[in-house]
């Protein structure tokens, strides 16, 4: 066989196929990837969305930064065991560990009546099948989509100036979204407790409880409290009086919620978390929840975890809501270095 | 112009399967890892059991090339390309196991539940629960996924160049 040269002489046409496949393949993985299209909303836009308004605070959490550590135990009570097969919705016990927050990315904010309070959990069974709840404590969710989430928070950003919101910048973006027009009306109206512990938590988002025949049935919950609700009293001159009020409710003695959950009736709108449903619906009291210790989280037991809604067990499965797939996307922090540190705890009270 | 031998039935089979799932993997991995939109959980879902199964096939890929080799390369190829397509071959080994590893130490790293199938096979986690090494192993999971398009990238032009412009049969012994 006589030698050939290494690149012997070929057509063009030989040379294109050669270029044509790794490039496609490039292009599409660009594609793919999102770096084709720098307008399309991705993990890391919406992650730098909130830093733009929140400001960079390396080493905690990018929303809800400012939190302590809870502990203790959810009980089922095997109410909610026909509708879905949850082993933790069974009779008995399983440990907890969760964490108490305010909404927004500012470590150091002062706490305030008005501002959105937030209950995450995890329970944990033993054979495994864990859940991950997250639960704020208004009625609604001011936006339906991730998208929409993001034009909202970039309209209510405080402007440097005055400290507060433009008002010309969120009018505008009440103009654009008249639908989400109920749900700003039901938030700013909404009762307000007195702290941390007599606050009722919404998951907001509906999930699909699964039974053992597979019939799916499509719920919301909420973490009602036990401890008989106060009104908000003036607290104005202490920069962290509802986590201080916090930890010393807890010390005093263990506190409860139950978990109701909400069966969607036929009029409900399941996917659009900025909707509440009707009130005659079905109640399911499936359980109590009980804290008993407070820490602060630097080393605490919620450190390093992230609250993934969509961290369900055998028998919960997730709704077509889109906000519960973008929270669960920017959950999994797509930028490594924001927990390059384990997060600290901001400067609320040892406790 | 006589080729030499072709890769084994078995190594065929199992060179064409990995190379549609790991291309599938690559596109599913940074779609996911860039989407916020409605398939991002159905697609979190494929990638764990995917990219278990591309590491079972891969240990079982290595222990086939030991039972039957690869053909030579042509003997006219210079040293220097021979050289790089053994250690190009190599390289993607390393890789085929290293990022299922990487990416199931990383959940592992980052307290998460490790779904296999469904919600109800899980799988143990193989690191300790540790927030800096999550970080650690989720750049090098992005890093590593790099390298491997690339390398793939490398490898399809080569074994065009060689089936379109050299034709000595080094496409041929993997496509029959
Ligand atoms: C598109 C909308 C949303 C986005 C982009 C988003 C994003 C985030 C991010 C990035 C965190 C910080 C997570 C961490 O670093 O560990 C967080 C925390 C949290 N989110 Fe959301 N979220 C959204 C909607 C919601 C909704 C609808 C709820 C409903 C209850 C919710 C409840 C929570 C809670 C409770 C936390 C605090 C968890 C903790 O204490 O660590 N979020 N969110
Ligand atoms: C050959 C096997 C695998 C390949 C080629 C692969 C590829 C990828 C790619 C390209 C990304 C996107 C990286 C980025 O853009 O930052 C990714 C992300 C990811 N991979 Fe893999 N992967 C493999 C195996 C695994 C396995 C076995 C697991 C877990 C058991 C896993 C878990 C993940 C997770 C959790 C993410 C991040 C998702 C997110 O940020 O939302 N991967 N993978
Ligand atoms: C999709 C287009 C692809 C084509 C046209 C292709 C073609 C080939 C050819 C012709 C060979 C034989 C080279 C020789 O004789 O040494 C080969 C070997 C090999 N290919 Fe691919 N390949 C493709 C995709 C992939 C992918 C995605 C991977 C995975 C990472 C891969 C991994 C390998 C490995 C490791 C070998 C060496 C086989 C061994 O020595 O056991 N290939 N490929």
């Amino acid at each position: 066989m006589a030698t050939k040269p290494l690149v012997p002489p070929a057509s063009p046409l030989r040379w294109l196929g050669v270029v044509a496949a790794p490039t496609a393949l490039a292009l599409g993985f660009l594609w793919a990837g999102g770096w084709l299209t720098p307008h399309r909303l991705t993990q890391t836009s919406l992650l730098d969305t909130l830093r733009t308004v929140d400001g960079p605070h390396p080493g905690f959490r990018r929303n809800h930064a400012k939190g302590v550590c809870v502990t203790g135990w959810f009980e089922g009570n095997g109410n909610a065991a026909g509708i879905s097969t949850a082993s933790i919705l069974q009779p008995g016990r399983v440990p907890v560990v969760g964490r108490f927050a305010l909404a927004g990315g500012m470590p150091f904010q002062a706490d305030a009546p008005a501002k959105v309070r937030s209950l995450a959990l995890r329970l944990m069974p033993p054979d495994g099948q864990e859940w991950r709840i997250g639960t704020n404590d208004i009625p609604v969710f001011p936006v339906r989509t991730p998208q929409e989430f993001r034009a909202l928070q970039l309209a209510s950003r405080p402007d440097p100036a005055t400290g507060k919101p433009d008002p010309a910048r969120v009018k505008a973006f009440r103009a654009a979204h008249p639908w989400l027009q109920t749900a700003a009306q039901q938030l700013s109206h909404r009762p307000l407790s007195s702290g941390f512990t007599d606050d009722t938590y919404r998951s907001l988002d509906s999930f699909l409880f699964v039974a053992k025949d597979g019939t799916e049935t499509a719920v919301r919950w909420a973490m009602v409290p036990l401890q008989t609700i106060a009104p908000i009293d003036g607290h104005a001159d202490d920069h962290d009086y509802l986590f201080r009020q916090l930890i010393d409710d807890i010390h005093a003695q263990p506190r409860q919620w139950r978990l109701m959950v909400t069966v969607a009736g036929r009029h409900d709108i399941i996917d659009d978390s900025s909707q509440s449903w009707a009130d005659d619906d079905r109640q399911i009291d499936a359980g109590t929840l009980t804290l008993t210790t407070v820490e602060s989280e630097e080393g605490g037991p919620c450190t390093g975890i992230t609250f993934d809604p969509l961290v369900l067990p055998q028998g919960i499965v997730p709704s077509g809501d889109p906000i519960l797939q973008a929270r669960s996307a920017a959950i999994c922090v797509h930028l490594p270095h924001a927990r390059a540190k384990s997060p600290r705890s901001p400067p609320s009270p040892r406790p | 112009m006589s080729s030499a031998k072709s890769f084994s039935l078995p190594s065929r089979i199992l060179h064409w399967l990995m190379a549609v799932m790991i291309l599938a993997m690559l596109f599913i991995g940074v779609f996911m890892a860039s989407t916020v939109g409605p398939n991002y959980y159905r697609l979190v879902t494929l990638h764990h059991p995917l990219g278990i199964a591309i590491l079972v096939l891969a240990l079982l890929r290595l222990a086939n090339r030991f039972h039957s080799p690869p053909p030579a390369l042509p003997a006219e190829l210079p040293p220097l390309m021979k050289t790089a397509a053994k250690a190009s071959h190599i390289l993607l080994y390393a890789l085929m196991i290293a990022m299922p590893l990487v990416g199931w130490g990383m959940l592992s790293a980052g307290g998460y539940p490790i779904p296999l199938w469904g919600q109800s096979v899980l799988l143990p986690p193989i690191l300790p629960h540790d927030p800096a090494l999550w970080a650690c192993l989720r750049s090098t999971h992005t890093v590593l996924a790099f390298l491997l398009f690339g390398m793939v990238l490398l490898h399809v032009g080569a074994a065009l160049f060689h089936g379109l412009i050299r034709r000595d049969g080094v496409l041929r012994s993997m496509t029959r």
